[in-house]
């Protein structure tokens, strides 16, 4: 079959590509302006340079800020993967189960995200708040409003809470694609459960496992409500992640020119690891 | 290797069947020979696939039972029972290597890797996959796949019988005979007890020795691809089997003997009861012929397929089908037919009169 050729099929692109103008590129590029200058008030700017960018890539803070970032990134996606697809392995296939599972799986995903901070707030407040009462009173020392531990394991507690039913939900939509002959073959060829999951489930659901880490490895990555809800980075800089510390030095501090670096030193970071995560999974593709 | 026979089959996919329309498999009986290729012809829906998952142990029947070599198996796994069967759309190990693949079933029952080796490489070398044994099988094409597929069953030496559900649907028309006479060629080689699913007539038709036709849940009827063709026992076959099918003509029966539109036609049926709610008249297109006397047609269509000339005629009973050769003169507009007297039959409730 033949393509043909009608460059007049980009007027078709305008629409987005004003929206996308207005909603991204116009306020990237406001960023882009402050990154490069110092500015003090009333429109008035001096040309810094790379002055910006040099200092927050050498400075303490983003350092710690972003290894945070990157051990809480890991820590939710190590727990949430394995036991997103632990989940759909044991749900229902048919019967009244099915959309049971599925309200309630959903529920998590549809509440805002700030209700979801303000909600495991209340919960593991140590002296009045289910989880951190019963916490306490099984003897453990529990408050996650003063022990950085304790606020770790809060903020992933409530990520897992809130995030899991979209990695359970992506990978039942691989399950239940998978032609029951897959399961008959294997039965009569002899496979252990084990290696049902190994040689036929877990390849076939490989599509939809990648966009589930894609996007729970962005959405974590960018995660700002929910912990800045629940602890507001604290106690200290405990919980502080990157778009936390980002949002103290622009608008806490109003260093809006190191903070603008900081913004586009952050989306780089995100456009390169999903670059890379997408290029590996899709290189394996073209292989096979 | 066994022989497979199926006792008072049925089978219902409500847990509690009520009405005979619960059922899509009612009473089937079965005997089929140690060795032997046999076919389950029927079109789709017919209970073709649900009667082949009962024998391979996929499915427990609600009623019958299974008897391998005599043996009561009706209870037993896919495992238990060492079947092999090969599935409508080819199924591989996508991320496997096709050695891997085909070795997957001997490894599973602890076979030494030496012995797995040289078992592969011999299944290989059967179906012409030695070249891609290291390829990774999801790089297939999907023929090849489905030959993976066909391998994985062959390769064990211990099946008792090996399954086919319309394994040729999804391959290319030209591979399919490459595929079909493959297979053909392995059951002689290999003389295990085979089984045949498909609702294309063809393929049953040269792959069996046996084709065993199913309609509406039952079986209609089990013979030999002449005996189908010469001989239907029920309308379905006469007109499921043959292109074109048979016809089949409402008539009446004066005195022991077919009449049509007033005219008495000689048939091989002896016809002794007369109390059916429908009656009707059997004869295959090639079975007829253009004469100077007999009933009466008027030849509306003549098509040329190269070696036969199809005639659409119309008699007073309704439409015919005729089927001569291809340098035969056809007389146009009015003209009289005669049927071959031992390819008649007389047809009451659908089932043949003998």
């Amino acid at each position: 079959m033949n393509k043909t050729v009608n460059q007049k099929a980009w007027l078709f692109v305008i629409p987005v590509f004003v929206l996308v103008a207005f909603n991204a590129v116009v306020p990237l590029m406001t960023v882009v302006n402050y990154a490069f200058q110092e500015t003090f008030g009333s429109n008035v700017f001096a040309w810094e340079g790379t002055r910006w960018f040099k200092q927050i890539l050498q400075s303490d803070r983003f350092h710690a800020a972003l290894g945070r970032q990157f051990t809480f990134t890991f820590i939710i996606l190590l727990i949430q993967i394995p036991l997103g697809i632990g989940i759909a392995l044991t749900m229902p296939k048919k019967g009244w189960g099915v959309p049971t599972c599925l309200i309630l799986m959903s529920m998590p995903l549809l509440i805002p995200w700030n209700v979801v901070g303000a909600m495991w707030n209340i919960f593991a407040l140590p002296d009045i708040g289910f989880l951190g009462h019963t916490l306490n009173s099984l003897g453990f020392d529990f408050n996650f409003t003063q022990q950085s531990g304790d606020a770790w394991f809060t903020t992933i507690l409530m990520d897992v809470w809130h995030w899991t039913s979209l990695v359970v939900l992506l990978s039942y939509a691989g399950l239940n694609s998978i032609q029951p002959a897959y399961y008959q073959a294997a039965e009569i060829d002899g496979a252990s459960r084990w290696d049902i999951f190994r040689y036929i489930e877990l390849p076939k659901m490989k599509k939809v496992l990648t966009l589930a880490i894609l996007l729970r490895f962005m959405d974590s990555f960018m995660i700002y409500t929910e912990p800045f809800v629940l602890t507001g980075g604290g106690p200290g800089n405990a919980t502080a992640f990157l778009s936390i510390d980002l949002v103290k030095m622009a608008l806490g501090q109003f260093d809006l020119g190191p903070a603008a670096a900081m913004s586009l030193i952050y989306f780089f970071i995100v456009l390169l690891v999903c670059w890379v995560f997408y290029s590996l999974m899709m290189k394996n593709e073209v292989k096979s | 290797m066994a022989k497979v026979t199926l006792k008072n089959l049925s089978h219902s996919y409500l847990n509690n069947p009520q009405k005979d329309s619960d059922f899509v498999i009612t009473d089937v009986n079965i005997d089929w020979k140690d060795g032997g290729a046999y076919a389950l012809l029927g079109p789709s829906g017919c209970g073709k696939t649900t009667l082949l998952n009962i024998i391979s142990g996929l499915l427990v029947p609600t009623k019958g039972q299974i008897l391998f070599d005599d043996k009561d198996v009706t209870n037993l796994s896919p495992v238990q029972r060492d079947i092999a069967q090969i599935f409508q759309f080819p199924v591989i190990y996508d991320t496997m290597s096709v050695y891997d693949n085909l070795a997957f079933p001997l490894r599973n029952r602890g076979l030494s890797e030496n012995e797995i080796d040289a078992k592969v490489k011999e299944i290989g070398e059967m179906l012409e996959l030695t070249p891609t044994l290291r390829n990774r099988a999801s790089g297939l094409t999907a023929d090849g796949k489905q030959k993976i597929s066909l391998g994985r069953g062959l390769v064990r030496s211990d099946v008792n019988v090996i399954m086919f559900d319309e394994p040729l649907t999804v391959i290319d028309p030209h591979l399919k005979w490459v595929l079909r006479s493959k297979l053909k060629e392995l059951h002689q080689k290999i003389k295990r007890t085979m089984i045949y699913v498909t609702h294309d007539q063809t393929e049953a038709l040269t792959f069996a020795d046996q084709v065993v036709v199913m309609h509406e849940g039952q079986i209609v009827q089990t013979g030999t691809p002449i005996e189908l063709f010469e001989k239907p026992k029920h309308t379905f076959v006469g007109h499921f089997i043959g292109s074109p099918g048979m016809n089949l003509l409402p008539c009446k029966i004066v005195n022991g003997e077919i009449t049509l539109s007033g005219q008495r036609v000689p048939s091989n049926s002896s016809i002794k009861k007369t109390n059916f709610k429908k009656m009707q008249v059997g004869i295959r297109p090639e079975f007829i012929n253009f004469s100077k006397e007999g009933i009466p047609v008027k030849v509306s269509k003549v098509s040329n397929t190269g070696r036969h000339k199809i005639v659409d005629a119309v008699s007073e009973a309704g439409k015919i089908k005729i089927l001569s050769n291809a340098q035969d003169e056809i007389p146009s507009g009015s003209a009289f037919i005669t049927f071959n007297q031992k390819y008649t039959y007389a047809y009451g409730d659908d089932w043949i009169i003998e």
